[in-house]
């Protein structure tokens, strides 16, 4: 069964007068375990696939059923729940709260989740150790580096195991070595068993992907592979 | 998510803008100190005039020549005299009443006290031996009217303390003779000094039997009657006993007014809790305008946080998950504010308590709970507002306001 099943997909914004297609017929299956490259102009939906994925906008038409469930009739709230445990996100501007600690960023799906304090700290001292950020619990997002900033980031995005990791540009405000350091990181994850889209502009990334979609206009203009378990 | 993390989320938040955050906590204490102390100036007030009226004595019934229309208290009964009589037979008779104690009856003029080639104006007023312990005024030396036959009247005065200061400064004053007006009066007592009473200033007054001041007005009319009533509970009646007797002694006419001292208390009361209510009005009005600023810091929070907002709703949270968050924040401005409102407004009350001794400036203790409550309450109705708004924000376009 393949974890991401889109049928049918179109997402469509008013604009003024002018009716825009974001995604258009869109069809798309992604297994279990994937690692997906979305790229593609600008303009071209990746964004709008990519909030889709994330349950954080609903199409017009179509469904889209996540582990074989279908997501696009859930209430807010119902959403909000699969959000929280199957879905990380990974930001370009890393979206850390200004006002906690790195530690306290980290914690923060835990705390939103409801999981009991004691639990969160074992749990993120775990994430700080893995992620190398032991010295950095205390320091607050501007006294971290980019690359420390998008550690913490990728660090609260798998504190709650999600299934599904999708990163937005994840390297597109770091420098090439950072971003390297990034990358390997997704990567190892990805390696650990946990789904990952990378939405990006940059070729070189792009190409580690496992399998690479490009859109335009709104539709699939090429996909490099089927998923392992293509849909009968 | 937990209450603890939330109202730790929300304290952070809260810190987080310092500015702001004091400006809506100073706005909202403000209010409250204002309610705080504006009612503490009040009900100072009202206990400060109805302490005044207590001092005038205990179970008082006052008997005032004419009658008032309506029988109710009428100020304007207790300024100004009717030329109806009412004389010391009329007083004398009211010693019948069962319900009545003692009383005094009362003539007052202005005259000339002069001792030692100094002059003085002062108000005479002509009573009997019971007006002393009736008006609870004490005597510091030598002692009061003598007990005698109300016509006879000898010739003694007992005089205030500022009078006595004035005329004989550290001389001994009792056994003195002072002149009042045409007559030679031997002082036979000093009042001790109490200050203000309802108009007449005893320190400056002196007393004579009531015969000698009618025969120096040259009048036959009593001013008052205090009657003392036996206790509380026989107040009414001792009020109807003196109407009824007064009544039979008019030929049936009801030509006097009867008030008693609970009455006109209760009317200052009234008149004074009405006045505190309406300055409490006027506070809360602030109150109001604080919740309102209170509604504006947390707009503006929630614009400036939107980023933020998408980011939780990003991570899961769910649209209760916020509202709750925001709504935890702007009751923690209020209630922060309120504390800080309140202790500043008893801050007040004290300082007006030092600066006027004499003024109770306390303030009641429904307005401080109804203060507090109306503080916390427009913050909570003002922060729902902002509160909705955050959870309602669509998280794909406030991620993109990062």
């Amino acid at each position: 069964m393949a974890l991401i099943e889109l049928t049918g997909i179109e997402r469509v914004f008013q604009l003024g007068d002018s009716e825009v297609h974001a995604l258009t017929a869109l069809d798309l299956s992604i297994g279990a375990g994937e690692y997906v490259a979305v790229m593609g102009p600008s303009g071209s939906g990746k964004s709008t696939l990519l909030n889709l994925l994330g349950l954080l906008d609903r199409p017009n038409a179509g469904t889209y059923r996540l582990e074989g469930r279908d997501v696009t009739t859930l209430s807010p709230d119902e959403q909000a729940r699969v959000r929280s445990e199957r879905i990380g996100f990974v930001f370009q501007s890393f979206h850390l709260v200004p006002r906690l600690t790195a530690a306290e960023n980290i914690a923060l799906p835990m705390t939103l989740a409801g999981i009991p304090v004691k639990e969160r700290n074992v749990r993120v001292a775990r994430a700080l150790s893995g992620f190398g950020l032991e010295n950095r619990a205390d320091h607050r997002p501007d006294q971290l580096s980019g690359g420390q900033r998008q550690r913490v980031a990728i660090a609260r995005a798998t504190i709650m195991q999600p299934a599904l990791i999708l990163a937005d540009e994840p390297t597109g405000n770091l420098d090439r070595h950072t971003g390297e350091e990034v990358v390997n990181l997704l990567e190892a994850l990805n390696a650990s068993g946990v789904t990952l889209v990378v939405v990006t502009h940059d070729q070189a990334m792009g190409a580690r992907a496992r399998r690479q979609l490009v859109m335009e206009d709104g539709r699939l203009k090429h996909d490099s592979g089927q998923p392992a378990h293509a849909p009968a | 998510m937990r209450l603890p993390d939330i109202l730790r989320f929300a304290r952070d938040a809260a810190t987080g803008y310092p500015m702001r955050t004091t400006l809506s906590v100073l706005a909202m204490s403000i209010g409250v100190a204002a309610v705080v102390i504006l009612t503490a100036l009040g009900d100072g007030a009202r206990r400060y005039v109805v302490g005044q009226f207590s001092s005038i004595g205990t179970n008082l019934v006052i008997v005032l020549p004419g009658r008032s229309g309506t029988g109710g208290f009428n100020p304007a009964n207790a300024i100004t005299t009717t030329p109806r009589d009412l004389t010391v037979d009329d007083a004398a008779a009211l010693h019948r009443a069962s319900a009545v104690s003692r009383l005094a009856p009362l003539t007052v003029g202005t005259s000339e006290i002069s001792f030692g080639g100094r002059l003085r104006e002062i108000i005479v007023a002509g009573s009997t031996s019971d007006f002393i312990p009736i008006r609870n005024f004490e005597v510091a030396q030598g002692r009061g009217l003598p007990e005698e036959d109300w016509n006879r009247g000898s010739s003694v005065a007992v005089i205030g303390s500022k009078i006595r200061e004035e005329l004989f400064g550290n001389e001994p004053a009792v056994g003195q003779l002072i002149r009042v007006g045409d007559r030679r009066l031997r002082i036979v007592g000093v009042l001790k000094p109490v200050g203000q009473g309802l108009g007449m200033n005893t320190d400056e007054l002196v007393i004579v039997p009531v015969s000698l001041a009618q025969a120096m007005f040259n009048s036959n009319t009593l001013f008052r009657i205090l009657v003392e009533a036996k206790s509380r509970e026989a107040i009414p009646e001792a009020k109807e006993q003196v109407m009824e007797i007064l009544k039979q002694r008019h030929r049936g006419e009801e030509d006097v007014t009867v008030i008693t001292q609970d009455a006109v208390l209760a009317t200052f009361d009234k008149l004074l809790g009405a006045l505190t209510l309406g300055v409490a009005g006027i506070a809360a009005i602030s109150l109001a305008v604080a919740g309102i600023l209170v509604m504006n810091v947390m707009l503006v929070a929630v614009t400036q946080r939107t980023g933020e907002i998408g980011l939780l709703k990003a991570l899961g949270a769910t649209a209760r998950t916020i509202r709750l968050a925001f709504l935890a924040e702007a009751a923690m401005l209020s209630t922060v504010g309120a504390v800080v409102g309140y202790l500043l407004g008893q801050l007040g009350a004290f300082g007006l308590r030092q600066a006027f001794p004499v003024f109770p400036a306390y303030p009641p203790d429904w307005a401080v709970i109804a203060g507090l409550s109306t503080a916390l309450i427009t913050g909570l109705l003002f922060g729902v507002m902002p509160a909705r708004r955050a959870a309602r924000l669509d998280p794909v376009q406030a991620l993109m306001k990062h």
